[in-house]
């Protein structure tokens, strides 16, 4: 498969506090990568340091073969290509659910209102919120708020998907819908990079984990030799922490 | 009841054409504060330790300082020491834009500070561009918070500007003082009678905007 995203030693300090030390992460076309690690090891920093909305000191992000430049003049146009899901879901409060689901491709894609409408449409009845397209978020459940988010990233098809903890802030009832949906992505050949602490989910939904820990990536592997036979002390530690006995 | 005194000569008219001045004044004053206090508002939550202070003395002069006390200052006050000599009106609008700039812009303030640094990043996640993300996302968010409160703004300015009879404008509880003195020999109620039609009047202006304000804050905050 191709190589889809290329990360290069990137690094990130803020003020005397290393977050990123010189990582490196390849990503293949169709991939879905799960990053875990401890709270504060740099995960969410990793993700926003791919789309720019953080800057690296040091290192370099290529997407499709190309350098992606913080100082581009035209970085939204680089950004399009990376859809980026929150935590804190990040609907826009003044928008109904349609109408943040075709603002972006018909401000930046200059898509055809109607079209993206039915596009918007289509995917909302996909996740199961077709009844709830004409809501405000403040409407709607946790859960059915990230479903829309989602919604709002693939209605730019995205090449990769971000995902940024997006299921920290919600009740645990409310987890299940959302990771379903990203479970349907990955069967349907979805290339993402996805940051959680539902270790089960990262075992069932990921082609590869990736352990960070102190900025730096200590272990990666495939799922199955990850969680059962962790190679380094430092993955061990951190397994054994979410279990009880 | 001093009511019938309405009726007689031009009485009723000059009472709204009093009216008029202290809307004209008001609204004015409101236009040039709207433009001003956003600009001003954007400013304050500036990195910069010295523009931030000097906005924050601004608006702090402005709040302990009686209307009245500026309406002076600007009327007579400037008249003999800068030589410059505008009219009472001029001076209305002057101190009410400048009192009302210093209010607008700590609303625009609290409405931009209020909004979460992750919906600019959603929004250029999204791939919109920085002109996009205030026109689309920031500023509608920020009308919808500051719409309802500079609305207060407003009718707390039209209600203010019955102190500028105090600098020799004739609006409409100056008018309704003339009528009351006019007629004090003939009509020894007048005082109620008249007061009273001023303060349905006030009322009148004021009730619908106030009563819009609170439907705009129900519409979109509930």
């Amino acid at each position: 498969m191709d190589e889809i995203l290329n990360i290069r030693g990137i690094s990130k300090k803020y003020e005397d506090l290393v977050v990123l030390d010189h990582l490196d992460l390849r990503v293949r076309s169709g991939e879905v990568v799960v990053i875990v690690g401890p709270s504060g090891c740099g995960k969410s920093t990793f993700l926003r340091c791919i789309n720019a909305l953080e800057k690296v000191d040091d290192g370099e992000v290529i997407l499709d073969g190309k350098v992606i430049d913080p100082q581009d003049k035209h970085l939204s146009k680089v950004r399009e290509k990376i859809g980026m899901v929150f935590q804190s879901y990040e609907l826009f409060p003044h928008k109904t659910v349609l109408q943040n689901l075709v603002l972006a491709p018909v401000r930046v894609k200059k898509m055809n209102r109607k079209e993206a409408e039915k596009e918007a449409l289509r995917l909302l009845e996909r996740v199961g919120l077709l009844s709830k397209k004409n809501n405000y978020p403040r409407q709607l459940s946790g859960g059915q708020k990230q479903r829309v988010a989602i919604v709002r990233a693939l209605m730019m098809n995205p090449e990769i998907l971000l995902l940024d903890e997006i299921t920290a802030a919600l009740d645990p009832e409310m987890v299940r819908e959302v990771l379903e949906v990203v479970l349907d992505l990955a069967k349907e050949g979805r290339t993402m990079i996805i940051v959680t602490h539902e270790l089960p989910f990262a075992k069932a939904v990921a082609d590869r984990v990736v352990f960070i820990d102190g900025g730096r990536i200590i272990e990666e592997g495939e799922p199955k030799d990850f969680f059962e036979h962790p190679k380094t002390e430092r993955l061990r530690k951190f397994l054994h922490s979410f279990t009880y006995e | 009841m001093g009511f019938e005194l309405l009726l007689k000569g031009n009485n009723l008219g000059r009472l709204f054409g009093g009216l008029a001045v202290a809307l004209k004044i008001s609204l004015l004053s409101v236009c040039i504060s709207l433009i001003l206090g956003t600009v001003l508002g954007s400013l304050m939550n500036d990195r910069h330790p010295l523009i931030k202070g000097v906005l924050r003395g601004y608006l702090e002069i402005v709040r302990l300082m009686p209307q009245l006390v500026l309406l002076f200052l600007a009327y007579f006050g400037t008249t003999r020491v800068l030589g410059i000599n505008i009219s009472a009106e001029t001076a209305s609008v002057f101190v009410f834009s400048f009192w009302g700039t210093a209010e607008m812009s700590d609303l625009v303030r609290g409405a931009l500070s209020g909004i979460p640094a992750a919906q600019y990043e959603s929004s250029m996640a999204l791939g919109l561009n920085d002109v996009q993300t205030l026109v689309f996302v920031i500023l509608p968010q920020i009308i919808r918070r500051m719409l309802p409160l500079s609305i207060n703004l407003i009718t707390r300015m039209i209600k203010t500007t019955s102190l500028i009879m105090m600098i020799g404008i004739v609006e409409v509880l100056k008018v309704g003082q003339q009528i009351i003195e006019a007629n004090r020999k003939i009509d020894p109620n007048a005082a109620f009678g008249i007061y009273f039609t001023v303060f349905v009047l006030y009322f009148a202006v004021c009730w619908p905007i106030s009563k819009l304000s609170k439907y705009l804050e129900k519409k979109w905050e509930a």
